[in-house]
């Protein structure tokens, strides 16, 4: 059964003062300073609009986000568990769908989002989202991606980046480096893993302006489910001053660690593009951070290397891992 | 409990039904809005039947495959916060895996109904009845209730929305049976007239808790130590008001279907031959079929006994069970579960029906314990013979030194 319900006609903002100027995450939560997922619930909240239901799975945004009695949110928002990001979409958007339907209530378009961490959306709750994806319901599931589960102690999880000191992963005597996993590539896995999802695409709230608002509109337009990964730096769980949140999504972006796209019907549009633009050294990104200050010239140069690969080697530049050149077996 | 099928205004037909059949009929009746699914045996017979349901067009839900049960029991959850009357299920270590969303179930108040088709825990493997999955979740805020025929399981779907609902109480339901003994095994069912459900089960509202854009509130944020005291005694009170709002639900059941249906004199158990009784079983689930013949049995060569087939376990019948069970001189607890390292090494309702004795003290019965049936295991009637006859003893004050014995244990 496709949408047959009136789409929410979103324009495209093309400058920042054609921004919405209502806010529906506004104050009462305590966030930290230069926290970029803040500014991603902020954006999609304002994008999306007040016919929205939203729905957080556990994280920071939940914890710091809303304490009882002080909810920053002025949209409906509802907790959901750190693996049901998936779930908790598809729930509310088949309950909203039987009812209309059944005209118990009143048939309108209302936008489901789901937000999840980077444990919630690129470990536990992957099998969720997944299939989540699989559905005809109109949801889009945003995966706040700061690199660590940043409210907790700033733990590991399979987004943080390799080398990067977290409270799991501690630089040592005997190791100097104990993350050793290569970031989850979550955007294009689930893009291609899913064909009759329509839109894919991976995002920074404040890099380049506006095109993260113009994403979570598109997603919403396209309908049917639709995904998000957004690049949030945390001053707190990557050790730099909250003055630079910015610059740092900025940098993460141009030197090309975070490839940044969206894939709209199997077509890939690079939002930012090294190939016309070139990439700035890895290197220039990682030494703001003090989560690399233990690295050493070899760890650089295996970064930048891997970071290389990517973008040179890959099929699809900076999102599948398939080499270039098909071979036949040989006989 | 049931008698002769007498087509009336009340009911439509009368069906040969699986537990499971039964339950799906009742699904379709209550105007469920959303199902999750995801296989397990022996519940998911039910899902089976709803999908068919919605694929001949006989019932207007939607239907979602979820990919895991703690995927499935947040989607209920969640469509049940937007104002959808949801239904799922689950059995075994299925219901263990998604143990997570079925508490939150419970503290964010929350009202959907889920069959459990008890199993026995893995490991090792084993798809016959255990209750540990259902009694899993008897400390979280949760209505527990177990029917013992199909009947029962049909018309409890309806009770069970009903109080689970009821703006006093808004917790979960786990309507449960036994795996195999009641999922699976065909009892002629009256089914009833959608009028006649409809003239019982008002539709759900969740009112100011609902979630909707004209209604922008937030669910359950973070409160740490500054309220979850307050919050935690909310529960409280609604499982206990529960007690009486069951009572109700029940009165108005009899009211509308009962001429001709089902009678339930008391909500929470049903007493079989334990009037002047010395000594009593009681148990949970299907174990009443060859309980109350084994008693048969024995009133016919004059021994006073009797079995009391608890229903509802979560609200526990406090004060309704002690009165009951403070009649007889003896008391023997048949527990299809087990909890390992508790207090005497016995089952645990045993545990909650020597706490509801207490009071008691000295007066009350002595209380014995079988652990049986585990795993699906037959209970035969000589083995019930054979647990009165030792209930009886130790009635007459011969309580064993190790109160719990295994029955039907090869040693």
């Amino acid at each position: 059964m496709a949408t047959t319900l009136p789409m929410i006609d979103y324009e495209k903002i093309k400058k920042v003062h054609d921004a919405p100027l209502e806010e529906f995450y506004t104050s009462g939560h305590r966030t930290c300073q230069g926290c970029e997922s803040a500014l991603v619930m902020r954006d999609f909240a304002k994008a999306s609009g007040p016919r929205t239901i939203a729905t957080g799975a556990t994280g920071c945004m939940y914890v710091a986000n809303t304490s009882y009695q002080t909810t920053p949110w002025v949209i409906p928002w509802m907790h959901t568990q750190l693996g049901a990001g998936g779930a908790s979409a598809v729930g509310m958007a088949a309950g909203i769908r039987a009812l209309m339907r059944k005209g118990k209530i009143a048939k309108e378009k209302i936008n489901i989002i789901n937000f999840s961490g980077d444990l919630g959306g690129a470990d536990m709750g992957l099998s969720g989202i997944s299939a989540a994806l699989q559905t005809d319901y109109d949801l889009l599931i945003i995966l706040y991606d700061n690199e660590s589960a940043a409210n907790t102690d700033i733990q590991a999880t399979g987004l943080s980046t390799y080398g990067a000191v977290t409270t799991f992963t501690p630089s040592g005597k005997k190791r100097r480096i104990m993350q050793r996993r290569w970031k989850k590539n979550v955007a294009p896995m689930l893009a291609i893993g899913h064909p009759t999802c329509r839109y894919v695409a991976t995002a920074s709230a404040t890099f380049p302006a506006l095109d993260f608002m113009n994403k979570t509109r598109k997603a919403l337009n396209v309908g049917g489910p639709t995904f998000i990964h957004t690049f949030d730096p945390c001053p707190k769980g990557w050790d730099f001053h909250p003055g630079y949140s910015r610059e740092l999504g900025e940098l993460g972006i141009k030197c090309g660690i975070f490839p940044l796209y969206e894939i709209l019907d199997g077509k890939v549009t690079y939002t930012y593009d090294p190939h016309k633009k070139g990439r700035i050294p890895v290197r220039d990104y990682l030494v703001k951070q003090g989560r690399f200050a233990h690295l050493i010239d070899e760890d650089f140069d295996y970064i930048q290397g891997m970071v290389d690969t990517m973008w040179e080697e890959w099929e699809l530049p900076g999102i599948a891992p398939i080499k270039s050149g098909l071979e036949m077996a040989s006989r | 409990m049931t008698t002769a099928a007498q087509p009336t205004d009340v009911w439509e037909h009368e069906l040969l039904l699986t537990g499971c059949q039964a339950v799906s009929h009742a699904v379709k009746l209550a105007d469920v809005d959303v199902i999750a699914a995801y296989p397990i045996r022996p519940y998911t017979e039910v899902m089976d039947q709803l999908s068919q349901l919605i694929a001949d067009g006989e019932l207007d839900a939607e239907y979602i495959i979820a990919d895991s049960e703690h995927s499935q029991f947040e989607i209920v959850k969640h469509a049940s916060s937007v104002g959808a009357r949801a239904f799922g299920g689950s059995s075994g270590t299925g219901w263990m895996y998604g143990m997570e969303a079925l508490a939150v179930t419970a503290t964010d108040r929350l009202p959907p109904l889920f069959l459990v088709g008890n199993r026995a825990l893995d490991d090792p493997g084993a798809f016959g009845v255990e209750h540990n999955d259902a009694m899993s979740v008897r400390d979280l805020g949760w209505l527990i209730c177990w029917a013992s025929t199909a009947q029962e399981a049909l018309e409890h779907v309806f009770i069970g929305y009903r109080v689970a609902e009821d703006k006093r109480v808004r917790m979960p339901m786990a309507l449960a049976m036994d795996g195999g003994f009641l999922t699976h095994a065909q009892h002629m069912v009256k089914v009833p007239t959608l009028e006649a459900v409809k003239q019982f089960l008002p539709p759900y509202d969740l009112g100011d808790r609902v979630l909707h854009p004209d209604n922008p509130i937030s669910v359950a944020p973070q409160v740490n130590e500054d309220w979850v005291m307050e919050l935690r005694r909310q529960n409280w009170e609604a499982a206990r008001r529960a007690r009486g709002v069951i009572k109700e639900a029940y009165k108005e059941f009899n009211g509308v279907f009962g001429s001709h249906g089902s009678q339930y004199d008391n909500p929470y158990f049903t007493e079989y031959m334990t009037e002047d009784a010395d000594a009593v079983l009681i148990g949970i689930g299907a174990v009443c079929m060859p309980t109350q013949t084994a008693a048969r049995r024995l009133r016919e060569k004059g021994h006073k006994v009797g079995y009391v087939n608890l229903r509802w376990f979560r609200p526990f019948p406090t004060e309704e069970l002690r009165a009951c069970l403070g009649r007889f001189k003896g008391v023997g607890v048949i527990d299809r579960d087990f909890s390992q390292g508790s207090p005497d090494n016995g089952g645990i309702l045993l545990q909650d029906v020597r706490s509801c004795l207490y009071p008691l003290r000295g007066d009350g019965p002595n209380v014995i314990n079988f652990m049986g049936g585990l795993g699906g295991r037959d209970i035969s009637i000589d083995e019930c013979i054979d647990m009165y006859e030792r209930t009886l003893a130790a009635g007459r004050g011969n309580v064993p030194e190790e109160i719990v014995s295994w029955i039907g244990l090869r040693e």
